[in-house]
C-alpha cells in the first residue's frame, strides 16, 4: 500500500501543536489543543482508509479496488460530530469558569492541597496518651463530670491549632 | 421467539425514554414516571436476556439486517448480560433516590429538570458499550456515557463543579482520542473494526505492532477504568458532583473502562506477553489507592480512593487470565459496582443528616440513626471483604487463583490484596468510629444539627423532620425532611441487592466462572458473530 506523505505531515504537525497546547494551564489553548488533536486523528482515519478512488456507489462494472473505502469516511463523520459537541460543551465550560471566577486556568484542587500539607499525626489515633472515645465509660463517672468528658477534645482541638 | 433480538432495546429504550422525559421537561412529575418506567422495562428486558445467555451462550444481533463483519453487531454473551442487568439495577435504584431527594429538596424547575434526559442517555450509553460487537460502536457507547457524564459532573454549574468538570472532561476527551487513534492504527493494520473480526486477524500481524494497538488500547481504557498512574483524576472530581451522580459515576463509569479492558485482554490479544505488566499495575492501583484513601477525612473522597484502589483487584483476576481467576474478577465487577455506589448513596444521606461528609466533624450517627448505622455498616464490611459478603466471596476467588497460579509474582500480589483488604477495613473502621460511634461533642466543629437533636432527647428520628437553625450545606430551610423514605428505601434495596450476591453466591460464580470460561476460548463469540466454523476456516488457534 502506498502512503500519502502529505496527509501524513499534516497529521504529525496536527498532533505536535495539539499535544503542546493541551499541555498549556490555559483552558482556552487546552480546548484548541483537543480540537487540533481531534483532526489529527480525523486524519489518521482518512489515511488507514488507502488511497482515494471512485464514490462508493455501487455499480456492477466498476471493480471493487476502484472504489475508495467508504468506512473510514463514516467513521470520521461519527467523531466530526463527537468532538464538535464536546468543544461545544467546553466552551460552555470555560466561559461558565470566566463569568464564575474571572479565571481561564486549571485550578488547583483546595481540597487536595490541604490534604497534601497536614501532617501524618492524627490526633485521635497517634496520641501519646490514648484520648478517651469510648462510650463504655463508668457511669458514675460520667455523672459526677461531665465537664472531664470534654476535657480531653478540647485538648485536642488546641492541639489540634497549635499545629 | 429469539430472546437476544431485544437486546438493541437495552439501548433504545432509554434512548426514546430520554426524549420523552426531555419533552415532558415542565410536568416533574411524569418526568420522574416516564424515567423509573423505562428503566423497569429495560432492567426487565435485560433480566430476559441474561437468562437466555446462560441457557443457550453467546448470541449477536446484526442491527440493520447487515452481516458482520461489515454492519452493527450486537453481542450478548454472559459478561455482557450480566453487566447489563448489574448497571441497570443500580442506576434504576439511584434514579429513584435521586427522584426522592428531588422531590423532598423541591428543585421543580431550573437545570435539575435535565438531570433525567441525561440520566437515561447515560445509561443507553452504558448498555451500548457493554454490548458493543465491534471496537468503534464501543467508541461512540463511551462518547454517548461520557458526553452525558459531563453534563450530569457540572449539574447547576458552581464553582467548584466547573474546577472538576474541567479536569474530568480533557482528561476523558484525551482518553478517547486515543481510542480513536488505536482505532484507526488497528483499522489500517487489518482492515476490519468488527472485534469477532479483529479476533482472528489480529493474530496474522507483525508481534510488535500488536504490541503497540494492544497498549494504546489499554492505556485508553486504563485512564477510563482509573487504573494507577492514570487514575490521578478520578479522587479529584468525582466527589464534587451531587451525590446520586457520583454514586452512579463510582459504579458504573470505571466498570465500562474494565469490561473493555476484559474483552482487549481475552478477545483480542489473547496471551499472557503483558500479564506481568498487567500484574504490577494492579499491585500499585490497589496499594497506591488505599494509601491515599487513608489520609482523607472527607468521606466521599475516602470513597473515591477506595474505588480506585479496588479496580486494582478486577486487574489482578484479569491478569490471572485464568478460568477460576477471570471468573472472580467478572464476580467482582458486579459486587464492586452495588457496593460502591450503595456506600456513595450512605454518604449522600449521611452528609443530609449530619450536615457534612467531612468525618472529623460528625459524630453521634449511630445513636441518632441506628438505620443509617447499619445502611453504612453492611456494604462497608462488604467493601473489606470480611464473610460472609460478597466482597470476602470474590477476594477469596482472586486469592485462590493468584496462588494456583504460584508465580512469585502471583504470590506477592495475594500478599498486597491481603494487605489493602485490610487497610479498606482501617478506613471503614475510622469512619465507622468517628461518624457514628462517637459523641458530636467529640467533633470538631460539628454540625449544630448533630448536637441538637442528641440533647433534646429525639433521637432515633429516621426520617424526622428537624427546625431550627442550620449551618450545613442545606442551611436557610426551616424544615427538611432529613432522610426521606424514597432515599432510604432505595440505599436499603441496593445495600439488600449486595447481601443477595452472597445468597446467590454458588449460581452466580457458575455463571461468572462459565462466562470466563467462554471469554478465554474465544470461539463462542467468534462463532456467533461471524457464523459457525468462522474459527476453524481462519485456522487460528483458540
Amino acid at each position: 500500500m502506498s502512503v500519502n506523505i502529505t496527509l501524513l505531515v499534516i497529521m504529525a504537525a496536527l498532533f505536535a501543536a495539539g499535544i503542546y497546547l493541551l499541555l498549556e494551564r490555559s483552558l482556552t489553548r487546552v480546548l484548541l489543543g483537543l480540537i487540533l488533536v481531534a483532526n489529527g486523528a480525523n486524519m489518521l482515519l482518512l489515511a488507514g482508509g488507502g488511497p482515494a478512488g471512485k464514490a462508493p456507489l455501487y455499480s456492477a462494472d466498476i471493480p471493487a479496488g476502484d472504489y475508495s473505502d467508504p468506512l473510514p469516511q463514516a467513521l470520521i463523520l461519527t467523531s466530526i460530530v463527537i468532538s464538535f459537541a464536546v468543544t461545544a460543551f467546553m466552551l460552555g465550560i470555560i466561559y461558565r469558569s470566566w463569568v464564575l471566577g474571572r479565571q481561564d486556568e486549571v485550578q488547583d484542587d483546595i481540597e487536595d492541597r490541604r490534604v497534601a500539607s497536614q501532617s501524618s499525626f492524627d490526633a485521635e489515633d497517634d496520641a501519646e496518651i490514648p484520648v478517651e472515645t469510648t462510650e463504655f465509660t463508668p457511669v458514675e463517672e460520667a455523672e459526677e463530670a461531665p465537664g472531664a468528658q470534654r476535657g480531653p477534645s478540647t485538648r485536642t482541638t488546641t492541639r489540634r491549632e497549635k499545629r | 421467539m429469539n430472546v437476544a433480538n431485544l437486546a438493541p432495546l437495552a439501548v433504545v429504550l432509554p434512548f426514546l425514554g430520554a426524549a420523552m422525559a426531555f419533552l415532558l421537561i415542565r410536568h416533574s412529575r411524569s418526568q420522574r414516571a416516564v424515567s423509573i418506567g423505562t428503566l423497569s422495562v429495560t432492567l426487565l428486558i435485560e433480566a430476559f436476556l441474561l437468562v437466555d445467555a446462560s441457557a443457550r451462550g453467546t448470541t449477536a444481533v446484526f442491527v440493520g439486517g447487515w452481516a458482520a463483519p461489515f454492519g452493527i453487531t450486537m453481542v450478548v454473551d454472559q459478561f455482557s448480560a450480566l453487566m447489563l442487568v448489574v448497571s441497570s439495577a443500580v442506576s434504576l435504584a439511584v434514579l429513584i433516590y435521586a427522584t426522592g431527594q428531588g422531590m423532598t429538596d423541591g428543585d421543580e424547575d431550573g437545570p435539575i429538570s435535565i438531570f433525567h434526559p441525561t440520566y437515561l442517555i447515560l445509561v443507553a450509553g452504558v448498555s451500548n458499550a457493554f454490548l458493543a460487537g465491534d471496537l468503534f460502536n464501543l467508541y461512540v457507547g463511551f462518547e454517548i456515557l461520557l458526553t452525558s457524564s459531563y453534563v450530569l459532573m457540572t449539574l447547576g454549574g458552581t464553582t467548584p463543579r466547573i474546577r472538576a468538570g474541567v479536569t474530568y472532561v480533557v482528561v476523558s476527551v484525551v482518553s478517547s482520542m486515543l481510542f480513536l487513534i488505536s482505532i484507526g492504527m488497528i483499522y489500517a493494520a487489518t482492515g476490519t473494526i468488527n472485534m469477532a473480526d479483529l479476533a482472528l486477524k489480529l493474530a496474522d500481524i507483525d508481534p510488535a505492532t500488536q504490541m503497540i494497538l494492544h497498549l494504546m488500547l489499554l492505556v485508553a481504557f486504563g485512564v477510563k477504568a482509573a487504573v494507577f498512574p492514570l487514575s490521578f483524576w478520578l479522587p479529584d472530581s468525582y466527589p464534587t458532583a451531587p451525590a446520586p451522580v457520583t454514586a452512579v459515576f463510582a459504579g458504573l463509569l470505571t466498570k465500562v473502562g474494565v469490561y473493555a479492558m476484559v474483552r482487549t485482554e481475552t478477545l483480542l490479544f489473547p496471551g499472557d506477553r503483558i500479564n506481568t505488566l498487567l500484574m504490577v499495575v494492579a499491585m500499585l492501583t490497589m496499594i497506591v489507592g488505599i494509601l491515599g484513601a487513608l489520609a482523607q477525612s472527607d468521606i466521599k473522597r475516602m470513597l473515591s480512593f477506595t474505588l480506585v484502589s479496588h479496580i486494582g483487584y478486577m486487574v489482578f483476576g484479569l491478569a490471572i487470565s485464568t478460568v477460576i481467576g477471570l471468573g472472580a474478577a467478572v464476580y467482582y465487577v458486579a459486587h464492586h459496582i452495588i457496593v460502591q455506589t450503595s456506600l456513595f448513596l450512605v454518604t449522600g444521606l449521611i452528609e443530609r443528616r449530619g450536615g457534612t461528609a467531612n468525618m472529623d466533624r460528625l459524630g453521634g450517627l449511630a445513636k441518632i440513626s441506628p438505620f443509617l448505622a447499619l445502611l453504612f455498616f453492611v456494604p462497608g464490611m462488604n467493601l473489606a471483604g470480611i464473610p460472609p459478603f460478597s466482597g470476602f466471596l470474590g477476594k477469596l476467588g482472586l486469592l485462590q487463583a493468584g496462588v494456583e497460579l504460584g508465580t512469585p509474582l502471583a504470590f506477592v500480589l495475594v500478599g498486597a490484596s491481603v494487605t489493602t483488604s485490610l487497610l479498606t477495613l482501617l478506613v471503614i473502621a475510622r469512619v465507622w468510629n468517628r461518624a457514628f460511634w462517637r459523641r458530636p461533642e467529640d467533633a470538631t466543629h460539628p454540625d449544630p444539627i448533630l448536637m441538637s437533636t442528641a440533647h433534646d432527647g429525639s433521637a432515633a428520628t429516621t426520617s424526622g423532620k428537624v427546625t431550627g437553625h442550620r449551618t450545613g450545606k442545606f442551611a436557610g430551610r426551616n424544615a427538611v425532611d432529613l432522610l426521606p423514605r424514597t432515599m432510604v428505601g432505595a440505599t436499603a434495596g441496593l445495600v439488600l441487592l449486595g447481601i443477595s450476591l452472597t445468597v446467590m453466591g454458588g449460581p452466580l460464580f457458575a455463571l461468572s466462572d462459565n462466562a470466563a470460561q467462554q471469554m478465554l476460548e474465544r470461539t463462542p463469540y467468534i462463532d456467533a458473530v461471524l457464523g459457525e466454523g468462522a474459527t476453524e476456516a481462519a485456522g487460528a488457534t483458540p
